[in-house]
């Protein structure tokens, strides 16, 4: 029985995720901040399995409140596999630069929430001496664009923390797992015009859930956007800051 | 709930397209998304062929998000689910807990809701009677807010079934399965010559067997007119273990410039199934025995850019044999036959809608490439015969049938129009009731 803990479970990409790893012996401890929404996958997920999926209801910006949640999942799980962090919020790059208040927010939630689970759960790993985290991350945390620089250095920090979590780690046999998906057509990009470029919430869940069997590193989603990514990162800086990105 | 730019949307059919704003369901628990003009209506899984889920012009409510199981009692088979789940993620959650669908229709890629608002019958209508038959009650969400649950017998629940999605959002129902004890169907197979020898042949397996259907052969003329072969089965018994079978699955990857269904190529195809053999008692795994079609997806393209129209009927049957004969004839003096044409005689259950198709009678569903006037003739022509002998079109299958013909059949038409949502309409019920 795979013990999973997932923060921000109602995202539509964990959502799927959940839904792909439901088809194994799986236990779910569910957190999210829209209590019924995260009863209603809750339910789903407990009839997928045959067995009851725990729920947690916490806006994860309060970050006082993570050790104690970590602790009621570890105690209702009797232990932990793997943990997925999944929350995120895609900020109005514009306001943000009105208001220097929504930019500290975009941080604060989309790197400082989700560093500040990953370091509880990563002493539990390697206390453990086993584990796997998943954390969502973003092709935008590659390179500073004048369009989504705020979210893209969120998640660009949020990369590098785990690069080094998982340099500390992998001796004490857990995994680290960075996922950067590409475009995905979920409530996040609701607003977006959808091109040929996007993905489904299920391609990114396919893509996860293939990365923990793999025991991958980082992951781009699809797989296209690492050769995209790496084109982006040959363009000299001279020339990228001209460009309208 | 989110939306996105105006988009041609269409049934099963591809005929005809409308445009319509898109507005996706993800929260069973959040309001209906209310613009402040226009029209909504549920669109499921696209299932029906005609412009029963189409609403030019106005929004389309995409209820596919709601996708989720809600509870399962594997001990009594009740399951509780959104309405957006389709009867293929159902089966795969219960079969292996010897749980089957209590009524299905001939494909599984169609939404809980869908079968709902058209109130779906499958090969077990002569013992099981229609889709809302089993269902122990819904949430009905209307566009002011409101949430009715609804149970049987109460007159929003006969509006809503077979309710072509008018009366508001199914958000979600409750269904009563039937008990399996494996994954395979027990089968007989028999030819008849004619339609007289269907009927006896009907007659004697419907009273043992609870999945009946006849395929008939709509290029037959003469004395072996109405030929066809009969299909029987029931969910086979404990400790059946037929060899394994390979699933495989094809998809028609573009829509051919033309269609491929020709006269020449319906005429072989059905002489071949005709003469095909086929063993007299067997098993078949589910799958192919009840969704022989959903084995190729996007099937409907073979019709090519033009679409195709499906025309399924009901006539009582004391009229059945004559109408049936006249109507068969038509078509083969057409020239203009069918792929697969299905008869079905149903139960004498009645249908809880008030706008429910099932009724006393024999069904015959048919599929006619869309060849432009020449087509619209037979169809019109086939109209006059189901007229005369007193029957019923299908509203799912339908996107053609006049005004005076639908209030003719559907009767309890004007009581079910006070159960209308203000804010839902659709091009169908446009159609018939605006229209002379
Ligand atoms: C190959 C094939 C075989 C078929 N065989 C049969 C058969 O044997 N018997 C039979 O009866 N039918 C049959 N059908 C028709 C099909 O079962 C019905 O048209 C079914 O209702 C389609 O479901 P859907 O989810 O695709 O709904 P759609 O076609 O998208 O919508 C159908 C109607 O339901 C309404 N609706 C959908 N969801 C909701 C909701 N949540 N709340 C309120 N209203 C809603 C829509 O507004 C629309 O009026 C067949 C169709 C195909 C393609
Ligand atoms: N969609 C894309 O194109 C894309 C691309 C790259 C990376 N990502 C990343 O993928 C992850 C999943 O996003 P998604 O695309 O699935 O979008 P989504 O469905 O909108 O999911 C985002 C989730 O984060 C939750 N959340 C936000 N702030 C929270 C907080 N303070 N506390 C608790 N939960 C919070 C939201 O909860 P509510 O529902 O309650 O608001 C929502 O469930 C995110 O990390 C996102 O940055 C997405």
């Amino acid at each position: 029985m795979q013990r999973v803990l997932i923060f921000g479970a109602t995202s539509a990409i964990a959502e799927a995720t959940a839904r792909r790893l439901a088809a194994t012996e799986v236990a779910f401890f569910l957190v999210g901040r829209n209590p019924k929404r995260l009863a209603a996958i809750a339910d789903d997920l407990g009839v997928r399995t045959g067995n009851r999926a725990h729920q947690e209801v916490a806006d994860l910006d309060e970050l006082d409140r993570h050790p104690m949640i970590i602790d009621r999942a570890l105690a209702a799980l009797g232990g932990l596999d793997l943990a997925l962090i999944a929350h995120g919020a895609l900020p109005d790059q514009r306001a943000c630069q009105q208001d220097v208040g929504k930019t500290m927010d975009s941080i604060h939630t989309n790197a400082l929430s989700a560093i500040s689970l990953s370091s509880l759960i990563a002493n539990r790993f390697e206390h453990a001496g086993h584990g796997t985290l998943v954390v969502i991350g973003s092709v935008a945390g590659e390179r500073g664009r004048q369009s989504n620089y705020v979210y893209g250095a969120a998640k660009g920090m949020l990369a590098i923390f785990l690069q080094g979590l998982r340099n500390r780690l992998t001796p004490a046999g857990c995994q680290v797992i960075t996922i950067k998906p590409g475009f995905v057509d979920t409530p996040m990009t609701k607003e977006f015009a959808k091109g040929v470029l996007w993905a489904q919430p299920d391609d990114i869940a396919r893509g996860i859930v293939r990365a923990i069997k793999n025991k991958s590193d980082v992951v781009y989603l699809p797989w296209f956007w690492r050769g995209i990514m790496a084109m982006i990162g040959m363009i000299p800086e001279w020339i990228f800051k001209r460009m309208r990105l | 709930m989110s939306t996105v730019a105006r988009i041609p949307l269409s049934g099963w059919g591809r005929l005809p397209i409308s445009r319509q704003t898109l507005l996706h369901c993800r929260d069973r628990s959040s309001p209906l998304p209310l613009p402040d003009h226009g029209t909504l209506l549920p669109y499921g899984n696209g299932r029906s062929y005609g412009d029963v889920p189409l609403n030019d012009g106005g929004y389309a409510l995409l209820t596919r998000g709601l996708d989720r199981f809600i509870a399962f009692d594997a001990t009594t088979g009740l399951l509780r689910a959104e309405a957006g789940v389709t009867l293929d993620e159902v089966l795969k959650l219960i079969v292996q807990q010897g749980w089957f669908l209590t009524v299905t229709p001939g494909t599984r890629f169609v939404t809980l809701g869908g079968c709902l608002a058209n109130d779906v019958h499958g090969k077990n209508h002569h013992v099981a009677g229609c889709f809302s038959a089993h269902v122990t009650r819904f949430e009905l969400l209307r566009s002011d807010g409101e949430r009715r649950i609804c149970f049987p017998n109460d007159p929003w629940f006969r509006a809503t079934a077979g309710g072509l999605g008018l009366t508001g959002l199914i958000t979600w129902l409750e269904i009563h399965l039937q008990p399996i004890a494996n994954a395979w169907i027990t089968l007989e197979n028999r030819a008849f010559r004619n339609l007289e020898e269907y009927f006896q042949i009907n007659h004697a397996r419907e009273a043992v067997w609870p999945y009946t259907v006849a395929w008939i052969d709509c290029a037959a003329r003469g004395s072996a007119l109405g030929r066809g072969v009969y299909m029987a089965g029931r969910h086979a018994p404990v400790g059946t273990n037929p060899p394994p079978i390979r699933h495989s699955q094809w998809t028609l990857p573009f829509t051919p410039p033309f269609s491929l269904v020709n006269t020449p190529v319906l005429r072989t195809f059905n002489w071949l199934y005709y003469h095909a053999p086929r063993p007299r008692l067997g098993y078949s795994h589910y799958a192919p025995f009840f969704f022989p079609l959903d084995h190729v997806r996007n099937w409907n393209r073979i019709y090519g850019p033009r679409g195709f129209y499906q025309y399924q009927f009901l006539v009582p049957h004391k009229s059945a044999w004559a109408a049936l004969c006249e109507v068969l004839d038509r078509i083969a003096c057409s020239g203009q036959g069918s792929f697969l044409a299905v008869l079905k005689s149903f139960g004498n259950l009645p249908a809880q809608g008030m706008l429910s198709f099932p009724r006393p009678g024999v069904t015959l569903a048919l599929d006619f490439p869309n060849r432009g006037a020449k087509t619209s003739r037979l169809l019109d022509a086939l109209d006059d015969v189901i007229r005369q002998a007193g029957g019923a079109l299908y509203p799912a299958k339908d996107s053609r049938m006049r005004g005076d013909d639908f209030q003719r059949a559907y009767p309890e038409w004007q009581e079910f129009r006070s159960y209308i949502d203000p804010r839902f309409s659709s091009d169908f019920w446009r159609r018939v009731t605006e229209q002379g």
